[in-house]
């Protein structure tokens, strides 16, 4: 019994074992200069529990009395979460050696913040949903002041702290007020109460509290304050880290509580997300335009995304669900090129942030500049990329869910929110003559951005089968 | 006599105090820790008398993870925070303002 248990969390095993030893022999031998290596290593460790994962046996195991579920949609999530925390790993090392802020704790963070996030898809119960979440976020506040010695980065680690440990509390309230009113705290215990009568007060309050220390995590309005801050101070491979894998993780994770403990008031849920939603898709398009630093524009844009996520998972259907996982590894792709490409601009070896230095960088720097400009075009939403095919995704599961008005402000907020990334694009072809960048590139980065660029106009032929995959994911979940 | 109702009332008075103490406090980063203590201690007493008041253990379990966790998270933001003075040679809230938002 126990040892089919362990079978069942076994890449979370093999991943926390890799982190604790790693710590240990990288304490032993006190040297950064081994960082570059465990950088490496951590990402083939990574790579091959996602082939692992992904190849493994189907079905859904259910383990330790239900408080860990590996079905198809946790193994989906999981795939994403290792791939795209792999590549970010990846694209850090040149940034963060040259800048002497390679530290040996990175790879080995990030490791710890992803087992965490694979248990958040994989919750059955709200014990191991807490445990994981804190696990994730408690390595990722340490991530965000990784640079100890730069007010900005220690400010950015202080605020996010705060305010996380805000939205653990929130979401801790809801749990217990959940357990208090269902007796019970694994998720299929819940449901059964929740469906059987009417919903009681006490549920509905701690159904509230969940979704918004959730909220927090996937940085929705009206709790995205953090968003701006944190993205801003943080070195920028660690902005990258913050784009791209926890929100997924904290998307899966809201769709799985919402599902497998509260499936059978989906009405009731979908008001409150799709309110969620609309804020997060308005105002991530409208503060976005004020924006010069393109990281918080960049953090803006994460929660206009997110808003559109949302909106699939307000639908209540499996097909929103479908087209929400699909949304989220759409924007991943995007969010990696363009962070690649972040991640290049310097001025005399120092980053700049500054959108306006862009100027006329596509006459000296042409294949870049059309790379980002596929990106930039789709994240704004423009018909032949592929970040078009993930809002019509989302828009279509809204409007068969009943959500007309939801998918027209959802059209009207990608039509002003395009403003912000066609005005990079302006910069970069018609700007003008400005101090120009270096024009220094790693392989590594140049390799993510050209690879993701090529991805936003290949995938339009069949998603690289992630359409399927992500359908077989919603349909594990949604029953 | 007293029942659930006046341990939830405590509970959630506390939660809501540490709320308060979060947004309102407008001196130093400590009373920020200190309030998010202080509601994490309201989750844990109302797990604790819904525990109680179901007959089931489960509950206090949980509380037991909460204290752990929050023993860890208390020594984390410690961490930041030193990190913080360091820098900036002050904690005061007013003064996490390099960034603006």
């Amino acid at each position: 019994m126990m040892q089919a248990d362990l079978t069942v969390i076994l890449p979370e095993i093999v991943l926390a074992v890799y982190a604790m030893l790693a710590l240990i022999g990288a304490v032993y031998s006190s040297r950064d200069d081994l960082a570059p290596a465990l950088v490496w290593l951590t990402t083939a460790v990574m790579a091959g529990l996602a082939v692992w994962i992904a190849t493994g046996t189907g079905g859904t195991r259910i383990a330790f009395g239900g408080m860990f579920i590996d079905d198809g949609f946790a193994r989906f999530s999981k795939v994403a979460i290792l791939v795209s925390a792999a590549v970010v790993l990846v694209m850090s090392q040149d940034y963060m050696s040259r800048r002497g802020i390679l530290r040996f704790e990175y790879p080995i963070l990030v490791a710890l913040t992803s087992v965490g996030m694979m248990v958040m898809v994989s919750a059955g119960d709200l014990m191991s949903l807490y445990m994981g979440l804190e696990l994730h976020s408690l390595a990722l506040y340490v991530v965000a002041a990784l640079r100890r010695d730069n007010v900005k980065s220690t400010e950015a680690g202080l605020k996010y702290f705060v305010l996380g440990a805000l939205s653990s509390g929130l979401l801790l309230y809801g749990a217990s007020l959940v357990y208090g009113y269902a007796g019970t705290t694994v998720f299929a215990g819940i449901v059964q109460t929740v469906s059987q009568d009417d919903l009681s007060l006490g549920l509905l309050f701690g159904l509230v509290f969940l979704i918004s220390g959730i909220a927090f995590k996937v940085s929705a309005v009206p709790f995205h304050m953090w968003t701006p801050d944190v993205y801003e101070g943080s070195p920028t491979p660690v902005t990258a880290f913050f784009a791209t894998a926890p929100k997924l993780a904290a998307m899966a994770m809201l769709a799985r509580i919402l599902y497998d403990a509260f499936g059978g008031i989906s009405g009731d849920w979908g008001q409150v997300l799709a309110l969620l939603s609309l804020l997060s898709m308005f105002l991530g398009a409208v503060a976005g335009i004020a924006q010069r630093d393109i990281k918080r524009l960049m953090a803006y844009s994460s929660i206009a995304h997110m808003g559109y996520a949302l909106m699939g998972l307000a639908a209540g259907t499996e097909f929103g669900v479908q087209a929400m996982l699909i949304y989220m590894a759409i924007y991943i792709t995007m969010n990696v090129g363009t962070f690649a490409f972040i991640l290049m601009m310097e001025r005399d070896g120092r980053p700049v942030t500054d959108i306006r230095a862009l100027n006329l960088y596509a006459r000296r720097e042409p294949g870049k500049a059309l790379a980002m400009l596929i990106l930039l075009f789709s994240l704004a939403g423009v018909p032949p990329m592929l970040g078009f095919f993930g809002k019509f995704y989302v828009l279509r599961a809204a409007y068969e869910g009943g959500l007309i008005w939801l998918a027209v402000a959802g059209v009207i907020a990608s039509v002003i929110g395009a403003f912000y990334y066609i005005r990079i694009v302006y910069y970069m072809y018609f700007g003008d003559e400005g101090e120009e960048l270096d024009t220094r590139s790693s392989p590594a980065l140049w390799g993510a951005l050209m690879a993701c660029a090529a991805a936003m106009i290949l995938g339009i032929v069949n998603m690289f089968g992630v359409e399927a995959a992500a359908a077989a994911a919603a349909a594990t979940l949604v029953n | 006599m007293i029942g659930l109702e006046h341990y939830l009332t405590v509970a959630a008075t506390l939660f809501v105090i540490g709320i308060f103490g979060l947004f309102l406090n407008r001196k130093n980063v400590i009373i920020l820790l200190m309030s998010i203590e202080l509601m994490l201690l309201a989750v844990n007493i109302n797990l604790v008398a819904f525990s109680s008041f179901l007959g089931d253990l489960v509950g206090q379990v949980f509380t037991l993870f909460v204290l752990t966790v929050a023993a860890a998270e208390a020594a984390i933001g410690l961490a930041i925070l030193v990190c913080f003075f360091r820098n900036r040679g002050t904690i005061d809230v007013e003064d996490v303002n390099m960034m603006k938002g």
